[in-house]
C-alpha cells in the first residue's frame, strides 16, 4: 500500500515477483492501477487518502477473528511482546465518546496526559510552555525519547480482560471499522477488503510471515505517520514484526534520504534522532537536557554518551567536562524552521540568503509559485546541481523586478566524489570516486568545507561570544589533490567515532557504539553509525551471500540486518518455528546467536527481568524486544511521541469531497499544520468547485523534481511530457480526447498537460456519489529536454502535526479541455524563458 | 589483369570459411573474420571503479568503467545482492547522467535587477559568498528571546539540502550550521 512498488522501485521488485513465482500472495491496494497492480494476486482500488480507514477494517477484523483469538503464536507474541495488557489511565477518552476527539483537547492542541499508562507521568508536561512548543515543532521535542516518565511500572492485564488495558481500548476504537461502513469511505467493495484481511491472517503466524511495503503515498497525507501507525499495529497485531518476512518496508525515493535523516540535515535534530535544543528552560543545560531526553531504560538511556561525544567531534578540544563540553554553543529552536516556514520566512524577509543544494522546491515544492516567489524574494540565492534548474531560473519570470544575486556552481556526481549513502534498508554503502569532475564542478562536501574554511577564517579575530562556537569547530580534515578536495573517509572516520585526541595519527577509531563514553575521552559524529568505520571502511565492504550479506556494507545499528530481530525467538528465546528461525538464545553459549547479528544485548538471559533502578540496557527485561521504547515493548497504544492522538483515527484529507462518514464534528486531522498566508488558499471541505480527487506520482524514467533526469536524452525519450491520468467516464463527463489538452485548477493556480484517458482509473461509488481521481506526475518544470507542467503548481503547502510532511498525495480539483489560457499562461511563458537560459548556461 | 584477377578470387576463396575451415582444420580462430579480429570490447584497457546508483534509495551496486581518465560505461554490478547486475531505466542512465553536454561545468552569477547569467571565477563566487554570510548572519542574528532565553541563532541564512547528497556531505552541511548559528537547515527528507 502507498506505493507503486513495481515502477518506482523496479529493481527490488524483483524479490516480490520471485516470492509470487513461489507462492506468495501479493496484495496491492492503490488509488491508481499500475504496473503493480498487474502483478498483484489482489488489488483493491481505494479513494486516495483513506488509508486508515482500509487498515483499520483488517486491524478489526484481525481481533475479531477465530483465529487470531485462539492461536497460541498471536496470543503470546502480543501478550510478551507488544502494550496489549498495559492499563492506560482512567481520565482517557475515545474518539467516539468525544465526536472524533480524544481526552486532552485544549484549544488547539492535544494535552496528553490522559494517555499515559497507569500511574506514570510525563515530567515535561509540568513546564508552562511545553505545550505551546509542542504544537509549533515538528517533532514533539521533549518526549520523544521517553527518558522522563515518572511513576510506574503500570499495572498489566496478562489475561487482557481489563476494561483499560490497551488491547481492549484497541477493540472498542477499531469497531466501527466494519467492511460496509469502510467500503463506504474507500470506495471499495466490502468483501474484497474482507479477503484482504483473511490474506493476511492466512499467511502470517509461527511459520509464516507477511510484509508490508509503503512509499510516500503513506506519507505525504496530513494523517502520515498515523497511517504507519496502523500497519505497525496491525502487523504487531500479526506477530509479523522482528521476524524474518515480516516488518514494515519503507521504499524510500532518494538514494540516501534515510541517511539524511540519520544525520539529518533537518532543523530539529542533530545526529542520531537526537533532538536540537530549544530555549525551554529544560534544555538549559547538559544535564537538565540529559534528563528530559535520556537516561531512562532501553537504548536512550545513553543520551549523554550520544550527545557528550557529538560535542567533542564538533568542538574537540574546546568542549571539556568544566564547560559542559560547549552545550551552550548550540543554537536554540524556538519554532517550527522546516521546509513551509521556511518558504513563508522568504516572503516575509526574514530568510534573506538561501543555500539550495540539489534540491529543485521550484518544482518539488508543493504550491510551486509560492516557492518560486519565495526564491524572488532572497537577497542572495546559492544553486549548487549537476543541471540548470528551475529553482535557479525562478529570477527570470521577472528580471527587473527581481533583486536576488543569484550564483549557480556546478556539482559532481555520485562517480566524481567518495562518499556513501545509506539505502533504504539501512544500509550505507560506500562509493568510490572514479573520474574527476569537469570544470568548476566540485562535490558538495568540497564546498561546504571550503565555505566553512573561509568563515572561520571571515571570524577569526572576533572577540564576540556568538562567534565562539564556529572559531572552536573542529575543521581539520586531510585535503588532496590540485582542488583541495577534503579526504571523505576522514569525516566517515568522524561520523564513526574515535577516541579523543587533538591530532588525527593519535585517534583511535571506535569498533562498537558500547565504547562511546560520557567523559569527553570519545569523540563520535552519529552514535547510530559507530562500527562503519573501525579503521577498516566497512561500508565498503562487498562480501556478498544468498541470504542478509551482512559482508555487504554496513547496516545501522552494529550491522544488524532485521532490527528488533530478538523477537523472532519466543519468550524463552526458541526460534517460533522451523521455517522462520533466525535469532534464538544459546543456554550452552550464554548468548544470543543466529543468522543475524542480534538487535539485543548478546548475553541478556531470556528470563532476566531487567533490573528497575538501572537505566540503559540494564533496565529492560529478557522478553522485551523493542529497545529504543523505555518499557521494551511493541506499542499498540502511543502514550506520548504522537501530537495527534495514541491511536490512529480515520480523518478526511485537508481537501476532500465528501465529508467524514465516521466522526462528522472532527472531519479532518484537528492538529494539521496550515498556512494560511497570502498566495497559499486552500479548497474548502466538499467544495463543488473542485470535484475531483487529485493524486500526485512519479514515473520509472524520471526521478523527483526532474533535475537529475530530465536533461538526459535517454530518459527524455522515454518519457517525453507531462500527462494526467483519467478515466473514460470522467472524459466524457469534460469532453476530453485522449492525448488532448486538459487544464486543472485548485485555489493555488492551474497547470496543463496531455490526458491520458485509460481504464486503469475508475470511479469510485463513496456515500452514493461518484467520485473521479486523477493521477499527475509531478516531475516536470520549464527547464530541460523534457518540460510540462508542475503537478505541485496545484498543490498546497500543508502538513501533518507530528513531522512536518506535505499532503501531496491527496487534494482537490477541477478539470476542463483545452489548453491554459489568460493569466495562467504566463506559466508556459515562463518556462520557455528558463530553457533559453539553460541553453545559455551549458554552452559555453 | 588477369594474375590480379585470379590473385582476387583465389584471396576471396582463401577467406571463404569453408575453406580456411578445411586448411586450417576446425573451427576456433579459424571461424574468425579478420573485421572481427579487429573488434574487441569497448570495454578492453578500462579500470573498474565500485560505485551506487544515485537515484531512488535501493541501492543498487554500479561498476563504473574508465579510460584516459573518462567514464566509458556504467552498469549494474553483478556481484551486488541488492541488484545481481540488473538496473532500471534511470539507473542505467548514470552515463548520461555523468557524461553530458548539458552540465553545468562553470560558475555563473546573476546580479540584482541581471538579464542574464555571467561567468565568474570560482575563488570569486566562493569569497562573495562567505562574506554575504557573514553579513546576514551578524544582521539578523539573535541572542535570546523576548523573555531572554537564549537562541543564539539567526533566522536569515538557511540551507536546503537534496537527499543525493553523501552522509558525509549531510555531516558537513549540519556541523557548519551548528557552528555558525543556523537553524533553517532543512532537507528532501522532510516533504
Amino acid at each position: 500500500m502507498g506505493s507503486n512498488f513495481a515502477e518506482c522501485h523496479p529493481v527490488a521488485f524483483r524479490f516480490a515477483l520471485r516470492a509470487r513465482e513461489h507462492g506468495a500472495e501479493l496484495v496491492h491496494v492503490d488509488p491508481r492501477f499500475n504496473r503493480t497492480s498487474a502483478h498483484a494476486t489482489q488489488y483493491a482500488q481505494i479513494r486516495a487518502g483513506t488509508d486508515i480507514a482500509f487498515l483499520g477494517a483488517l486491524v478489526n477484523h484481525v481481533l475479531h477473528s477465530e483465529r487470531w483469538n485462539t492461536d497460541p503464536f498471536f496470543q503470546e507474541y502480543v501478550r510478551r511482546f507488544t502494550n496489549a495488557a498495559t492499563i492506560i489511565e482512567r481520565g482517557f477518552r475515545d474518539v467516539g465518546e468525544l465526536g472524533g476527539m480524544f481526552s486532552g483537547w485544549e484549544d488547539d492542541h492535544y494535552c496528553p496526559d490522559t494517555w499515559q499508562y497507569e500511574g506514570t507521568q510525563r515530567v515535561v508536561h509540568l513546564h508552562e510552555r511545553y505545550t505551546e512548543l509542542c504544537r509549533i515543532l515538528s517533532h514533539e521535542a521533549h518526549s520523544l525519547h521517553g527518558g522522563r516518565t515518572v511513576g510506574g511500572p503500570p499495572p498489566r492485564d496478562p489475561t487482557l480482560q481489563d476494561p483499560r488495558c490497551v488491547l481492549q481500548l484497541l477493540r472498542r476504537h477499531f469497531a466501527p471499522y466494519t467492511p460496509e461502513a469502510v467500503s463506504e469511505i474507500c470506495g471499495v467493495p466490502a468483501e474484497r477488503i474482507t479477503r484482504v484481511a483473511e490474506t493476511l491472517l492466512a499467511n502470517s503466524g509461527a511459520d509464516r510471515t507477511t510484509a508490508v511495503t509503503y512509499a510516500v503515498g503513506w506519507t505525504q497525507h496530513t494523517t502520515g505517520p498515523q497511517i504507519i501507525a496502523t500497519a505497525a499495529i496491525l502487523q504487531l497485531l500479526l506477530g509479523n514484526i522482528g521476524r524474518p518476512g515480516g516488518g514494515i518496508l519503507v521504499l524510500r525515493g532518494h538514494a540516501t534520504i534515510q541517511g539524511s535523516t540519520d544525520i539529518p540535515t533537518l532543523y530539529d535534530m542533530l545526529p542520531g534522532y537526537l533532538h536540537m535544543p530549544t530555549e525551554l528552560d529544560t534544555h538549559a543545560t547538559l544535564d537538565t537536557y540529559i534528563a528530559n531526553e535520556g537516561g531512562g531504560a532501553g537504548q536512550w538511556g545513553y543520551a549523554r554518551e550520544y550527545l557528550v561525544s557529538l560535542l567533542k567531534a564538533y568542538f574537540g578540544e574546546a568542549a571539556t567536562a568544566e564547560n559542559d563540553f560547549c552545550y551552550e554553543y548550540l543554537p536554540r529552536i524556538d519554532g517550527d524552521y522546516s521546509h513551509f516556514p521556511m518558504f513563508v520566512a522568504m516572503h516575509e524577509g526574514r530568510l534573506q540568503g538561501l543555500f539550495l543544494m540539489g534540491q529543485n522546491p521550484a518544482v518539488g515544492g508543493p504550491n510551486a509559485e509560492y516557492q518560486r516567489e519565495g526564491l524572488r524574494r532572497l537577497r542572495w540565492l546559492v544553486v549548487r546541481d549537476i543541471f540548470l534548474t528551475e529553482s535557479a531560473t525562478a529570477w527570470e519570470s521577472d528580471p527587473a523586478g527581481c533583486d536576488t544575486e543569484v550564483f549557480l556552481l556546478p556539482a559532481a556526481t555520485v562517480v566524481e566524489k567518495d562518499g556513501s549513502f545509506t539505502n533504504t534498508h539501512r544500509l550505507i554503502q560506500w562509493h568510490d570516486k572514479a573520474v574527476e569532475p569537469p570544470g568548476d564542478a566540485r562535490s558538495d562536501a568540497w564546498f561546504v568545507y571550503h565555505l566553512g574554511r573561509r568563515l572561520k577564517a571571515l571570524y577569526r579575530r572576533s572577540s564576540e561570544p556568538r562567534d565562539r562556537p564556529i572559531q572552536a569547530l573542529t575543521w581539520d580534515y586531510p585535503l588532496h589533490g590540485d582542488g583541495e578536495e577534503p579526504v571523505i573517509d576522514y569525516v566517515l572516520r568522524e561520523i564513526n567515532g574515535y577516541t579523543w585526541a587533538p591530532t588525527w595519527s593519535a585517534r583511535a577509531q571506535l569498533q562498537h557504539m558500547a565504547d562511546l563514553r560520557a567523559d569527553g575521552s570519545t569523540a563520535c559524529g552519529c552514535w547510530l553509525y559507530a562500527g562503519v568505520h573501525t579503521g577498516r571502511n566497512v561500508a565498503a565492504a562487498r562480501v556478498p551471500d544468498d541470504y542478509v550479506s551482512p559482508g555487504w556494507g554496513f547496516s545501522w545499528p552494529n550491522n544488524v540486518r532485521l532490527l528488533y530481530n530478538r523477537a523472532s525467538a519466543d519468550a524463552l528465546g526458541n526460534p517460533w518455528s522451523e521455517e522462520k528461525k533466525y535469532v534464538w538464545w544459546d543456554e550452552v553459549l550464554g548468548r544470543w546467536t543466529g543468522l543475524d547479528v542480534p538487535d539485543f544485548p548478546a548475553e541478556k538471559r531470556p528470563d532476566d527481568p531487567g533490573d528497575r533502578d538501572a537505566t540503559g540496557m540494564a533496565a529492560v527485561a529478557g522478553d522485551s524486544p523493542f529497545v529504543m521504547k523505555p518499557d521494551g515493548k511493541g506499542w499498540l497504544f502511543f502514550p506520548f511521541g504522537m501530537k495527534d492522538g495514541p491511536m490512529p483515527t480515520h480523518y478526511e484529507p485537508w481537501e476532500t469531497p465528501v465529508h467524514n462518514a465516521l466522526y462528522a464534528e472532527a472531519e479532518r486531522n484537528p492538529v494539521t499544520k496550515h498556512w494560511d498566508v497570502p498566495g497559499n488558499p486552500y479548497n474548502d471541505v466538499a467544495n463543488p468547485a473542485y470535484p475531483h480527487v487529485i493524486t500526485t506520482y512519479r514515473l520509472t524514467e524520471h526521478h523527483t523534481g526532474g533535475g537529475m533526469t530530465r536533461w538526459n536524452s535517454w530518459l527524455a525519450e522515454l518519457q517525453p511530457g507531462a500527462f494526467v491520468e483519467i478515466s473514460p467516464e470522467l472524459a466524457a463527463e469534460e469532453g476530453i480526447e485522449h492525448l488532448g489538452w486538459v487544464t486543472l485548477r485548485t485555489a493555488r493556480g492551474e497547470a496543463e498537460a496531455r490526458a491520458f484517458v485509460t481504464r486503469r482509473m475508475r470511479p469510485l461509488s463513496v456515500q452514493g456519489r461518484v467520485i473521479h481521481q486523477i493521477g499527475f506526475p509531478w516531475h516536470f518544470g520549464g527547464d530541460g529536454i523534457v518540460t510540462g507542467d508542475s503537478a505541485n503548481l496545484l498543490a498546497s503547502m500543508v502538513a501533518d502535526p507530528n513531522v512536518s510532511i506535505h499532503e501531496g498525495k491527496v487534494f482537490t480539483c477541477a478539470i476542463r479541455a483545452g489548453r491554459l489560457t489568460g493569466d495562467g499562461a504566463r506559466a508556459v511563458a515562463g518556462a520557455g524563458g528558463g530553457t533559453g537560459g539553460a541553453r545559455r548556461g551549458s554552452e559555453r | 589483369m588477369i594474375r590480379r584477377s585470379l590473385h582476387v578470387l583465389g584471396n576471396a576463396i582463401a577467406r571463404w570459411p569453408v575453406a580456411r575451415q578445411i586448411a586450417e582444420s576446425g573451427l576456433g580462430d579459424a571461424a574468425v573474420s579478420a573485421r572481427t579480429r579487429r573488434l574487441h570490447s569497448r570495454l578492453e584497457g578500462t579500470s573498474t571503479v565500485e560505485s551506487v546508483c544515485p537515484y531512488c534509495a535501493v541501492g543498487c551496486g554500479t561498476l563504473v568503467r574508465v579510460k584516459d581518465g573518462q567514464v566509458v560505461d556504467v552498469e549494474g554490478n553483478p556481484e551486488s545482492p541488492i541488484n545481481q547486475g540488473t538496473l532500471c531505466p534511470k539507473g542505467a542512465d548514470t552515463f548520461q547522467y555523468t557524461v553530458n553536454p548539458n552540465r553545468l561545468t562553470t560558475a555563473l552569477y546573476r546580479r540584482p535587477r541581471g538579464t542574464q547569467w555571467e561567468e565568474v571565477s570560482l575563488d570569486w563566487a566562493m569569497d562573495r559568498i562567505a562574506r554575504l554570510t557573514r553579513e546576514t548572519r551578524d544582521r539578523t542574528w539573535r541572542d535570546t528571546d523576548g523573555a531572554g532565553r537564549p537562541l543564539r541563532h539567526t533566522p536569515g541564512v538557511g540551507f536546503l539540502g537534496g537527499a543525493a547528497l553523501d552522509n558525509e556531505e549531510n555531516y558537513l552541511i549540519k556541523k557548519l550550521c551548528v557552528g555558525a548559528g543556523i537553524v533553517f537547515v532543512e532537507n528532501q527528507a522532510r516533504i
